[in-house]
């Protein structure tokens, strides 16, 4: 397993009241919690990982998606079990929404 | 039971959560230790595997058609529902409070190959517990029910503790034993069991065959709204304890153990229930299936 710690400057979004979560830590999948964080323009995301060495994949689908998407003031954990860049952009998607869905 | 196939929600491929969420009135579920305040396992850290949040299972109280309910649901995605230290110390923790809170029904939502080996002798330790458990709230007069039909189905420990229970709800796809297909295989060789026929494996683990053993009380169709009526449906008073039905239970499965003890197949046992066709029986639809059971000789 691999640990890995990311912050990327990111659009705010308004906090909100739940932490949300989505997926399964299964076979080429993976869970997503989002919490309030601690800086209003930063997303924190913290990565455990089955799949080593992937650390420069993770930054750059993470660095794409925190600038195409508005996520700052928030905390992201992730526990992945293999998941290919594709679903990791597909369930941070979801989880976001989810998240922000309670703030409404 | 039966609806319409487009109108369904498959239980064997929803996750625990949207289960949980179909199975109680709309809203009444509150996560006891949800995702954001839980610990993964330790064990499994040490070892390099990633953990999930709730640690594969989610517990809480709600309610089903008006009555309060505790339920445990375990996700089959994460290592195959497999009971950890903290998995199985939420699984107990929910059953003792029942023991105070006293709810209508405890509702286990059981998707599990049985004791995560990585976490070994606590995960064993678990089982134990949750075993003594369930027949603590059960003799204290809470019915407590299972519900199977992930694809782990119930297996090891967790096919013992479903056993435990007062009653279980199953689909066709649910699968209830003690050792798995493969551990047989593994132990015993493939002349005895073979653990990639799965038609076999159905015939002789699946919830057809587990409804007309009498093994399972309720036999629905693989949809979350099926399960959440089946249950409701099988809910019923718990009966004190007493020793006199302990000794004919266990009169019922020596006899049974007598009579198709030498059987290799579903197919043999189901002929000598008195089914004149046993071929069809994997073919059958939920409600032909209950309806031939009906109709057999007692």
């Amino acid at each position: 397993m691999e640990t890995l710690n990311f912050r990327f400057d990111s659009a705010p979004v308004p906090v909100a009241a739940d932490a949300a979560l989505c997926g399964v830590v299964g076979s080429g999948n993976l869970e997503i919690l989002v919490r309030p964080g601690c800086e209003a323009a930063a997303c924190a995301i913290e990565v455990k990982t089955s799949a080593r060495g992937f650390g420069a994949t993770w930054h750059a689908v993470l660095d794409a998606f925190t600038a195409a998407h508005a996520a700052g003031g928030t905390r992201i954990a992730i526990n992945d079990m293999g998941a290919t860049p594709a679903v990791v952009t597909l369930r941070l998607g979801q989880a976001l929404s989810e998240y922000l869905g309670d703030a409404r | 039971m039966t609806s319409p196939l487009a109108y369904r929600h498959s239980w064997f491929e929803a996750t625990a959560r949207h289960r949980v969420a179909g199975l109680v009135d709309a809203g009444s579920f509150a996560e006891i230790l949800p995702p954001a305040v839980s610990t993964p396992s330790p064990h499994l850290a040490k070892l390099g595997l990633p953990g999930a949040f709730d640690d594969g299972v989610i517990v809480g109280h709600g309610q089903v058609d008006g009555r309060p309910v505790l339920i445990a649901a375990q996700e089959g995605q994460f290592m195959g529902g497999a009971v950890g230290e903290i998995h199985g110390a939420k699984i107990v923790g929910l059953l003792r409070r029942a023991l105070r809170e006293k709810p209508t029904a405890v509702l286990l939502l059981v998707d599990s190959g049985g004791v995560r080996l990585q976490e070994a002798n606590a995960g064993l330790i678990a089982i134990s517990e949750i075993m003594r458990a369930v027949l603590a709230v059960r003799a204290a007069g809470i019915p407590v029910l299972a519900l199977v039909g992930g694809s782990c189905g119930a297996f090891g420990g967790m096919g013992i503790v479903t056993r435990l229970c007062s009653a279980i709800v199953m689909s066709e796809e649910g699968r209830l034993a003690l050792s798995g297909p493969e551990v047989i295989e593994t132990v015993a060789g493939v002349e005895e069991f073979d653990a990639k026929d799965r038609g076999l494996v159905w015939r002789v683990t699946g919830g057809k065959h587990r409804y007309l053993m009498g093994d399972c009380a309720t036999l629905v169709e693989d949809d979350i709204a099926a399960f959440r009526a089946g249950a409701i449906a099988t809910i019923a008073p718990e009966p004190a304890p007493a020793v006199a039905t302990l000794r004919a239970a266990q009169q019922r499965l020596t006899e049974r153990l007598a009579r198709y003890g030498s059987y290799r197949d579903g197919l043999e046992v189901w002929a000598a229930l008195g089914i004149a066709d046993p071929t069809i029986v994997p073919m059958l639809e939920r409600d032909a299936l209950v309806a031939l059971k009906e109709g057999l000789p007692t």
